[in-house]
């Protein structure tokens, strides 16, 4: 079950922080981030969903040693999972999905210590649209200046929108009736609107992905999508059709907000970069073992660093070589290097899900991920070492990250 | 007069009541359960979905037969009936 502590010690983290300047140093960081007293030192959040419930681990800064509580939703997949702090007090978000009862949304005002229930289902389709709803994939949170806002991403593909804090949700009828609709198609998780990235400057244009469709792009508020899947390949379509205008199986997309122009994409076979909103992509698998994966994940300060666990096939999802290797980019996919320290290299046929790597927003990064067989691993110094958390959970679909003010 | 029977899954959208007695007149089970949808619209919501198909995993049954095999929401719920609902053979 799962572990209290930490089985091994990680090295001290980097002294240099970053700080989103690169070469800032910690004699540069601003007043904002000098200590805090102890009682206001937010504890280390997270929030890990699994195909039989979720789990909440709390950690001081350190980070050293976590705290398992759970699981919560006791037999319910958890795919989603949200910490906001935007607003004046903090909310959690699980989405969560019985086989027997169905997907609903769930709620925390206490950092996941309790969560409510016995409410109606509120994210929901209209009843002209012939759907229901199959699962929540994504809970996001809309921009700074918004803290109301959250997005849902959802199975069948579609995006919903709340302006009340996530009391109640509208379904984007711009994609709920996008021409491109019936001829999306499900992956082999189904057809899932799984990633929702805002531009944080420009309040009319977001971009989504979903599996399989692509990535779409709206640049007036939600009321329009366009395909914007140039240069993405689609690996099942016969050889000729291979680059269609949507169609694709995206499997996750990235963007840190510095740079927000600038995104990555984990394809179903292919690892790309757009440095234009998606409006043409580059293929950026330059030393990757495979090109074909499920995760991937900003680095959280450096928007030239993202991190990737690369998966053998679509038909043996399995880590290449039976090596468990997060592998990583400083240079914005113009190179990427294996990161081992800490993990099992040999005998590792794992898989790590399209939600289930993330990261923290301490100075030092802590970096984490999840198995589709249990295991829980962490690195406190940006991915250079790995320790692991816990080794027999339920199969991890959902790692998020957060931080609370101790109770 | 119908009782609607829920499993423990479900006490927490009833305030833990896991038997409800309804009292309005039902004819069929897709009465009943929207009389139950009135008394408590979450533990209708996990049900059935949003277009009002019975989940596929979840069985009702009246007086002891399943209602798959009778006619669906619209089989008839006599009075003094008893619907159970109970979670189908299924998992992982």
């Amino acid at each position: 079950m799962a572990k209290a502590t930490l089985r091994k010690t990680s090295k001290p983290a980097r002294k240099t922080s970053r700080t989103g300047v690169r070469g800032a140093s910690r004699s540069q960081v601003p007043a904002s981030r000098v200590p805090l007293p102890a009682s206001r030192v937010p504890e280390a959040l997270l929030l890990v969903g699994t195909m039989k419930g979720a789990f909440v681990l709390r950690s001081d800064k350190s980070r050293k040693k976590w705290k398992v509580e759970g699981p919560h939703f006791r037999g319910e997949a958890v795919y989603a999972l949200l910490h906001d702090t935007r607003g004046d007090r903090p909310r959690t978000f699980a989405a969560t999905n019985s086989m027997h009862w169905g997907p609903t949304l769930r709620t925390s005002n206490d950092n996941g210590v309790t969560w409510n229930e016995g409410g109606p289902q509120t994210v929901r389709f209209p009843a002209d649209s012939g759907r229901a709803l199959a699962q929540i994939w994504q809970i996001a949170p809309g921009r700074a200046t918004e803290p109301n806002v959250f997005y849902c991403g959802v199975e069948p593909a579609a995006l919903f929108e709340s302006r009340d804090g996530g009391e109640s949700w509208q379904p984007n009828q711009g994609l709920l009736n996008h021409e491109h609709q019936p001829k999306w198609q499900p992956g082999g998780g189904g057809l899932c609107l799984h990633t929702i990235v805002l531009d944080p400057d420009n309040p009319r244009r977001m971009l989504i992905a979903m599996s399989t469709g692509g990535v779409y792009r709206s640049d007036d508020g939600g009321k329009s999508w366009r395909a914007r899947n140039a240069g993405v390949r689609a690996q099942f379509m016969p050889e000729e059709q291979r680059y269609p205008e949507f169609g694709q199986c995206v499997h996750k997309v990235v963007h840190h907000p510095s740079r927000p122009g600038r995104l990555f994409l984990q394809n179903h076979w292919g690892l790309y970069r757009s440095d234009d909103w998606g409006d043409n992509w580059k293929d950026i698998a330059n030393g990757v073992p495979s090109d074909f994966g499920f995760a991937m994940q900003m680095h959280p300060h450096d928007p030239d660093t993202v991190y990737i666990v690369p998966i053998e096939a679509d038909v043996f999802r399995a880590t290449p070589e039976a090596k468990l290797r997060v592998y990583r980019t400083r240079d914005a996919g113009a190179s990427w290097q294996p990161l081992t320290k800490g993990l099992p290299q040999s005998g590792a046929y794992e898989n790590v899900l399209r939600d289930a790597l993330t990261a923290d927003s301490f100075d030092s990064a802590g970096i984490y991920f999840g198995t589709r067989s249990g295991k829980l691993y962490g690195s406190r110094d940006e991915g250079a070492s790995w320790t692991e958390i816990a080794d027999a959970l339920p199969p991890i679909v959902c790692v998020k990250t957060g931080t609370a003010r101790p109770a | 007069m119908i009782t609607v029977e829920l499993p423990n899954a479900l006490c927490s959208y009833t305030e833990q009541n896991p038997s409800l007695v309804l009292d309005e007149p039902c004819e069929t089970v897709g009465d009943a359960l929207a009389a139950l949808g009135r008394r408590s619209p979450g533990a209708l919501d996990r049900i059935m979905d949003e277009r009002g198909d019975v989940r596929r995993h979840v069985n009702l049954f009246v007086n002891g037969e399943n209602v798959r095999f009778l006619n669906g929401l619209s089989t008839a719920v006599p009075n003094g009936a008893t619907i159970f609902v109970l979670a189908a053979v299924s998992g992982g």
